[in-house]
C-alpha cells in the first residue's frame, strides 16, 4: 500500500501577540464561529462540501501523489520522483492524441455552441409555447440517454450496412458509403458528429435560459428601427449572452480536451490511433496496463493543459460581461 | 459456501457449480458475475480484499501471482495427480522463478481448453469447389481467390478497437504455418530477449498483407464488432472465418448443419498442424477460506463424466483432464465433432499473441493491424512497432 506516512490533521490556533489577552481573543474567535447565521450557513454547505472533498479533492490529491510512484494498484509503491513525467512521451503517439483532442474542440465546442445559438434564438423567436418546449426536450434528450446505449446505436447507424449508408445509396450517393467509424479519414469527424448530438441540447437549454432574461423591450425597439432576425441576433442576442456563451464554451472545451466516454463507446480510439485522445491513453495505462504512476502523471499533465486553455476563456467572458 | 467470480455471458461454470452441489450438498455457492473486460480491473482488488473469492476467472495470471495474490497449487497437483495429465494443459499456468510462464509452479487451472482454427460455411465452400479442407496455405489461398472471383466475401472477421483486432487470429495462424510455435510462445511468456520480429513471422505478416490488399477481408473490418462479425457470417457473408471453438454453440444454433471447421493448414504438405489453444483459466485466491474445496472442484470438473459432459455441452471446448478420461458425447451434426476431432491432430499449441502483456493487444496489435488495413503500415513495420511497444511495456 502506498502509505509512506499518515498525516494527522490537527487544528491549531496560533497564539495571538496583540495587546489583549489570548483568552479574550479566543473567545472572540469562538463567538465569530458560532454566530448563528454562519453556523447555519456552514451546515447547509456541509453535505455538498463533504461530497466535494471525498469525491473530488481527495482523488485529485491522490492522483498527484500516485504520479510520483511506480505502482500497479496492489504491490508496494516505489517512489520514482519525476520519472513518470520524464517518460511521458513513451505513451504511444502522445502528440497525435493531443492533436486529436484539439481537433475535437471544433466538433465538441465550436459547432455545438454556434449551432446552439442559432437554434435557441429560432426557438425563442418563433416557437414559444408547447412547440418550443417539445423541441427543446427532444434536443436535450441525448443528455439523458445513457451514453453506452447511444454509442451502440451510433455504431449501427454509421456501420457499412447501417442506416446512414442505406440512405446515401437510396439518394444515389452510393460512392460516398463507407464504414464511417472505421475509416482513417472519417472516424474523427464521425465521432465529432456524435459529440455534437450529445452536447447541442445542453448548449441550447443554457443559451435559451439566458435569452429569456434579455429585456424584450430591447427587441421591440430594434424592430421599430427595422431590424431583422439577423441584426437582432448579432446586435442584441450574442453580446448580451456573453456570459452564457462563456460557460458553454468552457464546459464543451473541457469535454473535448478531456474526452473519454464518447470516444470509448464509439471507436475506443481506433482505427489505428486516429481517434485516440489522452483520456483513452490514461484509461488503458491505468486499468489495462495497471501502470498507475504514468497514468496519473498523464492525467495531471492533461489537467494542466485544460486549465491553461480554459482559464483565458473564463477571463475573456468575465471581462467582456463587465 | 464457496465464493466464486465467473465471467458474464457463459452459463457453463454456473451449470458445473449446480451439478457440484447436487453431488455434494454440503457445498453451496456465492457466485458473482463480471464482464471479462471488468475482470481485468477488478480481479486484483477482489483477490487483495479481506474476503477474497475461493474461485475466480482470471483474465491474466502472471502479475497477480507475482503480487502474491494467487495460491500455489503444486500440492494439489501432486495430491490429485494433475501432473500426470497431458502436459500442455497445465504448462500455460505454470510460472518459473523469474515469473516466466511455461514451467515451474502451478498457479491456476483451466476449466477447459479452447482451440482456434478456421470455420467455413459448407454451402458456400461447396459453391467454390472445396471438397476437403485445404492441405497447405497455398491451397487455402487458392480457395480465397476462387471465393473472391465468385463474388463472395472470402473471409469474415472483426476488427474494431472496441472488440480488439480479429486479424491477430489469421496472423498468428500464418506465423505457426511458416515457423515453429516455440519461439512464439517464448515471446508470449516473456522469455528474455524473445522477439516477434523474426524472418518467418515477416513472411506470415506479408501473406496477411497480401490477403488484405486482395480484398479477402471485408472493407469495413476496422469498424466491425466481434458479435456483428459472427452475425454476418451466420447470415452467409463470408466463406471462412478465423475463430475459436467457444463460438461453436452459437454457430450450431444459427447455421445448423452448414458449419464446418478445419485447422490452419501448414505451409508445406505433410507439415504439422498448430493452433492457438488457451485454458479457460481459474485461480484460487492466496487468502481463500475454502481453498481445498475449490481445488477439489477443479479435479471434479476435469475427471467426473457428467461434469465433462456439461463442459462440452456448454462451450464445446475440450474439457481437459486425464488422457484416458471418457469422451463426452456430442449431438450429431454439431461442429463440436469437428473441433474435438481436430485436437489430437495438433502438433503445436500456442497461447494467443494478444496475451503477451496486458495491453499489447490494445496498444500494439489492434492499432497496427488497423493501420495495415488502412494502407498505413506494412508487414515489416507492423512487427517492429509491436516489438517496440512490447519492450516499453516490459520496462514498466
Amino acid at each position: 500500500m502506498p502509505a509512506p506516512s499518515k498525516s494527522t490533521v490537527t487544528s491549531t490556533v496560533k497564539p495571538d501577540n496583540r495587546a489583549f489577552s489570548p483568552e479574550l481573543s479566543r473567545r472572540n474567535f469562538l463567538q465569530r464561529i458560532f454566530r448563528r447565521e454562519t453556523l447555519i450557513g456552514w451546515l447547509f454547505v456541509l453535505p455538498a462540501l463533504l461530497m466535494y472533498v471525498v469525491f473530488v479533492l481527495v482523488p485529485f490529491m491522490l492522483t498527484i501523489r500516485y504520479s510520483f510512484f511506480k505502482w500497479n494498484g496492489v504491490s508496494p509503491a516505489i517512489w520514482v520522483g519525476l520519472n513518470n513525467y520524464v517518460n511521458i512521451f513513451q505513451v504511444p503517439n502522445l502528440i497525435g492524441t493531443i492533436k486529436n483532442a484539439f481537433w475535437l474542440i471544433v466538433w465538441f465546442s465550436f459547432i455545438p455552441v454556434g449551432l446552439g445559438l442559432v437554434v435557441a434564438s429560432v426557438i425563442h423567436r418563433v416557437a414559444t409555447g408547447r412547440f418550443g418546449s417539445v423541441s427543446r426536450t427532444i434536443l436535450f434528450l441525448p443528455q439523458v440517454i445513457p451514453l453506452v446505449a447511444a454509442g451502440i446505436i451510433w455504431g449501427w447507424l454509421l456501420a457499412l450496412p447501417g442506416l446512414i449508408n442505406q440512405i446515401l445509396k437510396a439518394v444515389g450517393l452510393g460512392a460516398l458509403t463507407r464504414a464511417w467509424l472505421g475509416d482513417f479519414g472519417t472516424a474523427l469527424p464521425a465521432v465529432g458528429v456524435v459529440g455534437i448530438w450529445v452536447l447541442l441540447g445542453f448548449c441550447i437549454v443554457l443559451l435559451q435560459t439566458g435569452m429569456s432574461k434579455i429585456d424584450p423591450a430591447l427587441y421591440e425597439s430594434a424592430r421599430i428601427d427595422g431590424a431583422g432576425w439577423f441584426s437582432e441576433f448579432v446586435g442584441i442576442t450574442v453580446p448580451l449572452l456573453r456570459n452564457e456563451i462563456g460557460v458553454c464554451l468552457t464546459v464543451t472545451v473541457v469535454a473535448a480536451l478531456a474526452a473519454f466516454d464518447i470516444i470509448w463507446v464509439t471507436t475506443a480510439g481506433g482505427p489505428g490511433s486516429s481517434t485516440s485522445v489522452p483520456g483513452i491513453q490514461i484509461y488503458i495505462l491505468a486499468f489495462t496496463q495497471r501502470a498507475i504512476g504514468p497514468a496519473s502523471a498523464l492525467a495531471v499533465m492533461l489537467m494542466i493543459l485544460v486549465v491553461v486553455i480554459v482559464l483565458p476563456l473564463q477571463w475573456l467572458s468575465r471581462e467582456s460581461a463587465q | 459456501v464457496l465464493k466464486a467470480v465467473f465471467e458474464t455471458g457463459w452459463d457453463m461454470p454456473g451449470n458445473l457449480a449446480k451439478e457440484f452441489t447436487k453431488e455434494f450438498p454440503n457445498v453451496t455457492w456465492d457466485i458473482s458475475m463480471e464482464q471479462f473486460a471488468n475482470l481485468i480491473t477488478t480481479t486484483p482488488l477482489l483477490l487483495a480484499s479481506d474476503n477474497p473469492p475461493d474461485l475466480i476467472r482470471l483474465p491474466t495470471m502472471t502479475s497477480f501471482a507475482k503480487d502474491g495474490l494467487l495460491l500455489n497449487l503444486d500440492k494439489y497437483a501432486t495430491a490429485f495427480g494433475w501432473d500426470k495429465w497431458p502436459v500442455p494443459q497445465l504448462d500455460q499456468n505454470r510460472l518459473d522463478a523469474n515469473w516466466i510462464r511455461g514451467s515451474g509452479t502451478l498457479y491456476a487451472m483451466g476449466l477447459n481448453y479452447s482451440m482456434t482454427g478456421i470455420f467455413y460455411n459448407k454451402k458456400l465452400a461447396a459453391q467454390i469447389g472445396m471438397t476437403q479442407p485445404p492441405a497447405t496455405v497455398a491451397e487455402l489461398e487458392d480457395l480465397l481467390a476462387k471465393a473472391k472471383a465468385a463474388g463472395l466475401q472470402p473471409i469474415m472477421e472483426w476488427g474494431s478497437a472496441k472488440s480488439g483486432m480479429g486479424l491477430a487470429f489469421p496472423l498468428q495462424n500464418l506465423m505457426a504455418a511458416y515457423g515453429a510455435t516455440a519461439p512464439i510462445n517464448d515471446w508470449i511468456f516473456q522469455k528474455p530477449s524473445a522477439t516477434i520480429d523474426t524472418p518467418t513471422n515477416l513472411t506470415a505478416a506479408q501473406h496477411l498483407e497480401q490477403w488484405i490488399k486482395a480484398g479477402y477481408f471485408p472493407p469495413d473490418i476496422n469498424a466491425i464488432e466481434y458479435s456483428d462479425a459472427a452475425a454476418r457470417f451466420e447470415k452467409g457473408e463470408g466463406v471462412f472465418t478465423f475463430n475459436g471453438d467457444w463460438q461453436n454453440g452459437d454457430y450450431d444454433k444459427n447455421m445448423p448443419g452448414n458449419i464446418g471447421f478445419f485447422l490452419m493448414p501448414p505451409a508445406v504438405a505433410g507439415g504439422g498442424y498448430a493452433a492457438m489453444s488457451a485454458p479457460l483459466t481459474y485461480g484460487i485466491a492466496a487468502k481463500a477460506k475454502h481453498a481445498d474445496c475449490a481445488a477439489f472442484f477443479f479435479n471434479w470438473a476435469g475427471t467426473n463424466d457428467l461434469a465433462r459432459q456439461i463442459n462440452v455441452d456448454g462451450m464445446g471446448s475440450n474439457p481437459g483432464g486425464p488422457a484416458d478420461a471418457k469422451l463426452a458425447t456430442v449431438k450429431a451434426g454439431s461442429v463440436t465433432i469437428d473441433t474435438l476431432a481436430a485436437g489430437p491432430k495438433l502438433s503445436g499449441a500456442m497461447d494467443f499473441i494478444a496475451n503477451a502483456t496486458s495491453s499489447i493487444f490494445a496498444q500494439g496489435w489492434t492499432p497496427e493491424l488497423q493501420k495495415m488495413v488502412g494502407g498505413k503500415q506494412d508487414a515489416a513495420g507492423l512487427l517492429k512497432a509491436v516489438q517496440a511497444e512490447y519492450l516499453v511495456e516490459l520496462k514498466q
